[in-house]
């Protein structure tokens, strides 16, 4: 039986956090909330002012403290509340994503999605289509810290 | 080398009479003959000790860090290589230029020690080299080496003889005669595999990890005043565990946060005890920067913005493609 499955059968609940915007994203959220859009209740969504705001070492902890899957959610490029933050956040989190997949991390583990205030849609969709491709990867043992487990 | 080492000495000689500056930075011999290491010299008659041969690989730039905050003049001696990490210092206000005399010295490669030493040699006195020969007298006699194949790993990819910044050069200019090594090799090699080979080749190899701290301390692109790795509370602060999950951690926090002004001196695989090949992570981020953003060598002039705190409009989305992210 492939991992995946086995992790299907036990009812397994990922555990992921996100990383929304306060201006675009967060008010995505909002909008999938108002339009009766669900998205999984495992997802955590952490506020950040800007996308640009979210450090790459918050990606490694969340990853490091337990999370099985991280997505970062910020403006559409050219829609920056602050002029030129997602600009920044996309180069940065274009050199992890490639970085952790050098390292031999699962692709897909994080992900980075535009979300703007209006696509309460396009937020619910992405966090359900996210929660799925990591409940298929199953439960993130390459970057966890022991000692988090529980 | 010996010809500059008396040239190096004569310039030391120099600066410190004519109190153009107060402090030259330089080499001196080490407890045995080949761990050269770096000294300053406040007065000349303590010149006497300079030395400058096939073992001073370590960069000074990185030295002049404490004496800079002090506003002192100070003088460095600098090979190719070592003018690039100064320039970096300079860049990220660690150094004022202003205040520091680099003196571009010429180079032909340093020697790897551990792969004469590897070779069953016991007991070195001394060793000379002319041209490609080198001769290592030991307390057993002597052992003849060619010097192309004893040369460390970051010179048999030398970035070349041109000094990136300096304000004097001594000597002539020299080459790096050997078989080179395009340090993107490795990297490219990692890539072919899948991602478990890829997971089981890093999980060995960062394991051997010790955590002294030696790959952060030689950087020259690495000079916060304040570290995370110093912090107890950052969860990667712990000596050597036995979880790889923190060692991993730790050493995509450091070749990130050199991502970009990485000058790729390939000095942090040289002082690695454990002999890690830290190069490979830091090419593979110089190697991602160049490819997507546009070719940048960090290091090569003072002025020029990083590409992690630049973009254009039209980068590469972090999308995530059939192939992988790749």
């Amino acid at each position: 039986m492939l991992e995946s499955e086995a992790c299907e059968n036990t009812n397994y609940n990922p555990l992921i956090v996100a990383f929304c915007c306060n201006w675009c994203s967060y008010a995505g959220a909002d909008g999938a909330g108002t339009a009766r859009k669900s998205y999984p209740a495992n997802i955590k969504i952490i506020k950040v002012p800007c996308s640009c705001r979210v450090n790459p070492l918050f990606v490694l902890r969340a990853f490091l403290r337990g999370a099985d899957g991280v997505i970062l959610c910020g403006c559409h490029p050219g829609d920056c509340h602050y002029t030129s933050g997602n600009y920044y956040t996309r180069r940065r989190m274009k050199l992890l994503m490639s970085t952790l997949s050098y390292l031999g991390i699962e692709d897909g583990r994080m992900r980075v999605e535009w979300v703007s205030a209006a696509e309460g849609n396009k937020f619910s969709e992405t966090m359900n289509s996210f929660a799925e491709t990591i409940k298929s990867l199953g439960e993130n043992v390459k970057l966890r810290d022991l000692r988090c487990k529980k | 080398m010996q010809k500059i080492a008396e040239l190096i000495k004569k310039e030391a000689e120099s600066l410190l009479k004519e109190n153009k500056v107060t402090a030259v930075w330089a080499w001196q011999p080490g407890e045995f003959y080949y761990d050269n290491s770096p000294v300053c010299f406040t007065a000349p008659e303590q010149l006497d000790k300079l030395v400058y041969n096939e073992f001073c690989p370590s960069n000074l730039g990185k030295y002049l860090m404490a004496g800079s905050k002090k506003n002192e003049t100070m003088a460095v001696f600098a090979k190719p290589c070592d003018t690039y990490g100064i320039n970096q210092l300079i860049k990220d206000h660690r150094i004022k230029r202003e205040l520091i005399t680099v003196i571009g010295i010429p180079c032909s490669g340093m020697i790897d020690i551990k792969k004469i030493k590897n070779q069953g040699v016991k007991g070195i006195i001394s060793v000379s080299v002319s041209g490609d020969d080198v001769i290592v007298t030991t307390a057993y006699g002597d052992k003849n080496f060619k010097k192309s194949e004893v040369l460390l790993a970051k010179c048999m990819s030398c970035k070349g003889s041109d000094y990136m910044i300096a304000d004097k050069e001594l000597g002539e200019k020299m080459e790096v005669k050997c078989q080179k090594l395009n340090p993107e090799d490795g990297v490219k090699k990692l890539e072919a595999m899948t991602s478990q080979e890829r997971f089981a080749f890093w999980q060995q190899e960062l394991s051997k990890c010790i955590r002294c701290n030696a790959c952060r301390d030689i950087c020259p692109a690495c000079s916060c005043e304040q570290c995370i790795f110093d912090n107890q509370e950052a969860a990667v602060a712990g000596k050597a565990s036995a979880n790889t999950a923190e060692e991993q951690m730790f050493h995509i926090i450091r070749a990130y946060h050199v991502a970009g002004r990485c000058v790729g001196c390939g000095e942090c695989a040289r002082v690695c005890p454990q002999g890690i090949q830290l190069g490979l992570l830091n090419t593979k981020f110089a190697k991602d920067i160049n490819e997507f953003y546009g070719k940048y060598q960090p290091g090569a002039d003072d002025d020029s913005k990083a590409p992690l705190v630049d973009y254009k409009f039209d980068d590469v989305e972090p999308t995530i493609s059939a192939k992988g992210v790749r």
